[in-house]
């Protein structure tokens, strides 16, 4: 009986396990093989590399390499946001944390709200607001929201409100450093940690961000690669046969849809793997710390 | 004493390192909602409209199917989460070893794709011709052939899927976590007297870890009507034949950009709004996981 159950237990974990790994594995092995190949040959058989070169020259010659200028621009969005984002949650967790100025409260459980709030919900509002400033259709328009990084700063708060000594602080303060230098001096440093966990962060949130591009850019050069991957998609015949005939032209197929997924994600994916803890230590940071 | 109060970040002396993110903070985060809520309340021209937009926006004959579906999709993906994620938290914690972190690492993986980069992977497992899951696709969907998956009936199922598949596993770690917070000697007391694994799970560590499983229910419920990217990608591939208002968000959006109807669509941003936002409150003064004092 006990056996049996141990079996059960197994095999659920197995099978969830074949469930979130399958697609993934599919994925990885589909540019080996021709579009031909795909259907005719097993989901998990490995094709030639060969096939890989062909199907990265098309989708290269799409569009004129549209597809590196949208790669281009996700990491131009997403690390011209984050510097921004480091600047501003730092410091902001710092001083929400140790500081006490009027209206501490307010801006903590404001920024506690907006970071439980689903981001999509502000994504029409920022775009009524950015359409009012005339501001759509601008790099800023995708930049400057993401800026805005509340999470950034509730991980900083709770970094320096737990793990930084007060004691290190005041002898700083007591050897003489101002305000400014005792933070750049001693607190800054002492984070490290922190800064990587935001910086992770605050990069794989704008780059797999999809709805605000979508909505406030107006020109496909301008995309970042998350909607840049909706344009192929559309020019992919299997998924849009309105193509046709233009799907022989432009020469985007399944296998050349799948690897341009592949690259899209494989730079976030390894990151992401490799910050599995420091992920989960900050989601559940607030709650547990003692 | 004296002299270490006045030192510090200390009344307004600390302001200037919160001024950066207060800008931001009002200008991505408060004022778009305020603007939002002015749109919503007035006309074209300007006047006070009252709850004119509202009633008119939610008289639209696209708005209770695209609230309907929203609300099947939330339920069906929150009904995954709840059964699939706590069971498999208690299984892996059930006899904690070396297969327990690889399998959470594993079940963790997909969480690195979201925006479009997901929904492409699934369309690739929903197309009969090249899924490795083509038995399944004609077995459960009944498909054989693309279009065939993504019939509207069967979408609400789908995307609850694509979400799971994307978010289970970092919940199915948090989970994990906590239970890790459960003491020992409880666990210990409870196998003394007499308690197998499975009422240890039952009776022991699920109602120790309800604070989190309500936590994962709200933040998902409010997640979950905000739909958008998924519909978005499929009424791309299927030619028109899913509506580029199958859900609210998009409604919103395509009253926007199509008509031009800037009113009506803050109209439901608000609505959409007032969800996430009372699904932030509830967690933070309900769960008691979040507090803002230390």
């Amino acid at each position: 009986m006990a056996l049996l159950l141990r079996g059960a237990r197994v095999a659920v974990l197995a099978a969830f396990g074949v469930f979130f790994v399958g697609p993934l594995l599919w994925l990885v092995l589909a540019p080996t093989k021709s579009d031909h190949e795909l259907v005719s040959r097993g989901p998990f058989t490995f094709g030639s590399i060969h096939h890989v070169a062909l199907a990265w020259k098309h989708l290269y010659a799409f569009s004129d390499h549209i597809y590196l200028t949208w790669i281009g621009n996700s990491l131009l969005y997403a690390v011209t946001a984050t510097a921004i984002v480091l600047v501003t949650a730092i410091p902001a967790g710092y001083c929400l944390a140790l500081g006490s100025f009027p209206g501490r409260r307010l801006v903590l459980t404001l920024t506690l709200v907006v970071m439980m709030m689903p981001a999509a919900a502000l994504v029409l509002p920022i775009f009524l607001e950015l359409n009012a400033l005339h501001l759509i259709g601008s790099v800023l328009s995708v930049i400057l929201p993401f800026a805005f990084f509340p999470f950034g700063v509730n991980l900083a708060y709770i970094y320096y409100s737990t793990a930084l000594p007060r004691e290190l602080l005041d002898a700083a303060r007591v050897d003489g450093c101002g305000e400014w230098g005792t933070f750049r001096r001693v607190a800054l440093p002492l984070a490290k940690p922190v800064v990587a966990l935001v910086l992770f962060f605050s990069f794989v949130s704008d780059w797999n961000n999809f709805f605000l591009p979508y909505t406030v850019l107006g020109d496909s050069k301008q995309y970042p690669i998350q909607v840049g991957l909706s344009t192929l998609l559309s020019s992919t015949p299997s998924f849009n046969p309105a193509v046709g005939g233009g799907g022989q032209q432009v020469g985007i197929f399944r296998p050349e849809l799948a690897l341009a997924t592949l690259v899209a994600v494989v730079p976030v994916a390894i990151v992401f793997m490799l910050s599995q803890r420091s992920l989960v230590r900050g989601l559940v940071g607030g709650g547990v710390k003692e | 004493m004296r002299v270490a109060r006045s030192r510090g970040l200390h009344g307004w002396r600390g302001f200037a390192f919160v001024v950066p993110y207060l800008i931001v903070l009002v200008a991505f985060g408060i004022l778009p909602v305020l603007y939002a809520v002015k749109l919503a309340f007035t006309t074209d021209g300007g006047g006070w409209a009252g709850f004119r937009n509202f009633t008119h926006s939610a008289g639209d004959y696209r708005f209770m199917s695209a609230l309907g579906h929203v609300l099947v999709f939330t339920s069906v993906w929150l009904s995954l989460l709840i059964v699939f994620v706590v069971t498999l938290a208690l299984l892996l914690h059930g006899r904690a070893s070396r297969s327990s972190a690889a399998y959470r690492f594993l079940y963790y993986i997909p969480g690195a794709l979201a925006g479009a980069a997901s929904v492409l992977v699934w369309l690739f497992m929903l197309d009969p011709s090249v899924s490795p899951g083509s038995f399944f696709v004609h077995h459960v969907l009944g498909a054989h052939l693309f279009v065939e998956s993504i019939a509207p009936g069967k979408l609400p199922l789908i995307f609850a899927m694509i979400a799971f598949w994307t978010g289970a596993g970092g919940w199915v770690v948090v989970m994990y976590g906590a239970l890790n917070t459960i003491p020992q000697e409880l666990e210990d007391a409870a196998r003394i007297d007499g308690a197998g694994p499975l009422t240890l799970a039952l009776r022991i560590k699920l109602p120790l870890i309800r604070k989190w499983i309500a936590y994962m229910v709200i933040l998902s419920f409010a997640t979950g009507t905000q739909l958008f990217v998924e519909p978005q990608l499929v009424n791309q591939a299927s030619l028109g034949m899913v509506p580029d208002t199958w859900s609210s968000n998009q409604l919103a959006y395509q009253l926007a950009f199509r008509y031009a109807d800037f009113n009506s669509a803050a109209a439901i941003s608000v609505d959409l709004l007032a969800i996430g936002l009372l699904g932030a409150v509830v967690i933070i003064s309900r769960t008691g996981l979040f507090k803002v004092e230390s």
